[in-house]
């Protein structure tokens, strides 16, 4: 049951705004629960400036009607006005969950000047798309994305809310689940529905990779989780698939924020970036010199990748921070992965041993980086690399 | 200034054993250390501190073990640590542990900074600091690879890096950031740090001192629950290419073929 504590409350009102089921009202300056109309969500609890409201025992674990909860979300991410690859893989992936639980997948577009992103998303197998276009979201910030999407939640109700893993998922995301009060799932690389109750299954990695745990998330919703980028597949879009695009204009009060974005800098080359490529070629301490990092991008160019690096080769310098994979650095599973000059420290591995295919190059025969390999050639990269260069231009006849 | 510095005790990577059968970790012989992301949200707050003064305070929730992390950060440099130990916290999802965390910060007192690990290399989530910021009401900036004050002593400029480059952000403290490993170079213990360390007091809070609800820490509290494990199957692996260097791409080149790479 929730109880408000006289004594602290001050009658601000906070609990009645945030109240979705109108459970709460102030009367004579105090806050009185409608207790039928309560759903013990917990909302107001952490709304509440004074702390004045609190469940008694263990009842917060009900929650609410789980049944009231409907239809399977999409955040659409959108970087430099175009949607990311992950947004398109979980609208297939959504469409396969939905159907199976008989319902709609609806996707959310926040940005500025974005609405002809609307049919793109439709023709990927969104049902409805909810537009929020507004100058303040041109830049991202967490609060802002955040409290729209909560504000969007609370009033829909879906039972099911996915966005990718993304850096800008994995940073907004958890906001809107904590205020919510409700569970999520990180860098899924696995979703299901289970037949019997509806639940969602949701597979991750965790340990590094080496361990995939299954989790759910019974007692409350939404149900959320981010996906890895990367790991499902795209449905080919549909340009005559119909749906519905619904405007929502945002209220003021979901606008403010305390950071400022000053600028945004792009320093990816063209090309894929880590997560989302098919190819990596990985530079490591082997390649001796900077200007032998060339050969690198060489072959990630030809075969349609992007360059790693071990933290040997950004701490010489070679490459930038963001392009360190492994433990202390991003975690990458493409198709094909070939690291060279690099011994293997468990550090690194980590990262990327989710990887389809892995081809080493070192000259030590015993680095242990020949364990994880699919591939093993010992040799000199210097030696090696523009022979592979030189043969996969020959068989594609450049 | 008054900053905490969350850390956690995670397995060592280079101990950590999985039993193939079960499709478990096998917590036998497995070393704990502190989480290697935490090392630099720690440096950072040092850093903070030697610059404009106040207090350090290294906060872990975990089994009665984790005392061994805080007294590492505290050699080097931390002021004080606090444990959150306590049965009924085991289990936690992130949601169960920031309500925790948060509970723990509010009895600090008010803070200016709140700085934590880009992620945990055991869960990896990632969902500890943005989640503990709503909690504390405070905004957030995660994956933090470059941060400075103003003269005001309150705005912080600060690089948030993502796919494809980095955003330049300013915010007032108090705020919550999560750190990347490449903000900064972590310090090693000195030797004063270390005796003062050893010797150092480390309460324990549990959940009755945090006032902290039972339906809302550790399993109980948990949103999320974990209904299996398993261990992910590679393709067969260790192939060495045999031969001269020539002879070796020829083969690459072929299998590259195979698999349609090519
Ligand atoms: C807490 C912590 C976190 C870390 N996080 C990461 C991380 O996220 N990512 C990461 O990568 N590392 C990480 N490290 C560092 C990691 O332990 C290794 O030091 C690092 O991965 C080594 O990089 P490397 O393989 O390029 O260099 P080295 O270990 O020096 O290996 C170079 C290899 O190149 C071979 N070689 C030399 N010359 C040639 C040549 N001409 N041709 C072919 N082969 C040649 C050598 O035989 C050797 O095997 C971390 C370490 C710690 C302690
Ligand atoms: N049990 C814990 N105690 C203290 N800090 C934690 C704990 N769990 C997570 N954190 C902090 O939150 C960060 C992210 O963790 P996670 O969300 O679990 O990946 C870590 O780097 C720590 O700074």
């Amino acid at each position: 049951m929730l109880k408000v504590d006289t004594e602290k409350c001050t009658g601000c009102g906070e609990c009645e705004e945030v109240c979705t089921f109108e459970a709460i009202c102030v009367q004579d300056d105090v806050a009185v629960v409608d207790q039928d109309a309560c759903t013990l969500c917990g909302i107001c609890v952490d709304g509440c400036p004074e702390g004045a409201l609190e469940f008694h025992g263990k009842e917060i674990l009900l929650a609410t009607d789980l049944n009231s909860w409907k239809g399977v979300w999409v955040v659409a991410e959108c970087r430099r006005e175009i949607l990311v690859p992950v947004t398109l893989e979980l609208l297939a992936k959504s469409r396969g969950l939905a159907d199976e639980l008989g319902t709609e997948v609806t996707a959310v577009l926040m940005g500025h000047e974005i609405e002809s992103r609307a049919q793109e998303l439709i023709s990927y197998g969104a049902d409805r798309v909810l537009v929020i276009d507004h100058p303040e979201l041109a830049t991202f910030t967490d609060e802002v994305y955040g409290n729209i999407l909560t504000d969007l939640a609370r009033k829909e109700r879906p039972e099911i809310i996915l966005a990718g893993a993304t850096a800008m998922g994995r940073s907004y995301i958890p906001r809107v689940a904590t205020i919510l009060k409700t569970g999520l799932t990180a860098d899924c690389t696995g979703l299901d529905i289970r037949a019997e109750d509806r639940a969602l299954l949701q597979t991750r990695p965790a340990f590094g990779g080496n361990l995939l745990a299954t989790i759910v998330c019974p007692g409350h919703r939404p149900q959320m989780a981010t996906v890895r980028p990367h790991v499902m597949r795209a449905n080919t879009p549909d340009p005559g698939r119909k749906g519905d695009v619904i405007r929502v204009l945002p209220e003021e009060d979901l606008l403010s924020h305390r950071v400022q974005v000053l600028e945004s800098v792009k320093e990816q080359a063209e090309g894929p970036n880590l997560s989302e490529a098919d190819v990596i070629v990985t530079a490591g301490r082997g390649f001796e010199q900077e200007k032998n990092v060339n050969l690198a991008r060489e072959l990630a160019d030809l075969l349609g990748g992007t360059v790693g690096a071990t933290r040997a080769a950004v701490d010489a310098g070679w490459l930038p921070g963001r392009t360190q994979i492994g433990q202390t650095g991003v975690t990458v599973s493409p198709k094909l992965y070939v690291a060279c000059g690099v011994s293997g420290a468990i550090q690194h591995i980590v990262g990327m041993q989710g990887s389809e295919i892995i081809v080493a190059i070192n000259k030590d025969a015993e680095a242990p980086i020949f364990d994880v390999a699919t591939y093993g050639l010992v040799g000199d990269v210097k030696e090696i690399l523009p022979l592979l260069i030189r043969n996969i231009r020959k068989e594609r006849g450049l | 200034m008054n900053i905490v510095v969350c850390i956690k005790q995670v397995p060592d990577a280079k101990t950590v054993r999985f039993d193939t059968e079960k499709g478990t970790l096998v917590r036998e012989g497995v070393e704990a250390v502190i989480n290697p992301f935490d090392f630099h949200a720690l440096e950072a707050g040092l850093q903070m501190r030697d610059t404009y003064g106040g207090e350090v305070t290294v906060l872990s929730m975990g089994p009665p073990q984790a005392e061994n992390a805080l007294r590492e950060a505290l050699s080097l440099g931390a002021d004080k640590g606090i444990l959150l130990s306590d049965r009924a916290f085991a289990g936690a999802d992130t949601l169960a542990t920031t309500y925790t965390l948060a509970k723990a910060i509010e009895k600090l007192g008010p803070v200016d900074l709140v700085l934590c690990g880009k992620q945990a290399i055991d869960g990896d989530t990632a969902q500890v600091g943005p989640g503990l910021a709503v909690r504390l009401g405070l905004p957030h900036v995660t994956c933090v690879s470059a941060l400075s004050v103003l003269d005001d002593g309150k705005t912080m400029h600060l690089r948030r890096v993502n796919e494809d480059g980095y955003d330049m952000l300013e915010l007032e403290m108090p705020a919550l950031l999560t750190v990347l490993a490449s903000l900064n170079t972590s310090r090693l213990p000195s030797l004063k740090g270390k005796m003062r360390a050893r010797k150092a007091d480390i309460p324990v809070w549990d959940a009755q001192k945090l006032g902290a609800e039972p339906g809302r820490i550790g399993l109980a509290g948990s949103a999320t629950q974990v209904v299996s494990t398993s261990l992910p199957t590679f393709e067969a692996r260790q192939e060495m290419l045999e031969g001269s260097a020539e002879e070796q791409v020829e083969a690459l080149v072929f299998r590259f073929k195979e698999a349609g790479i090519l």
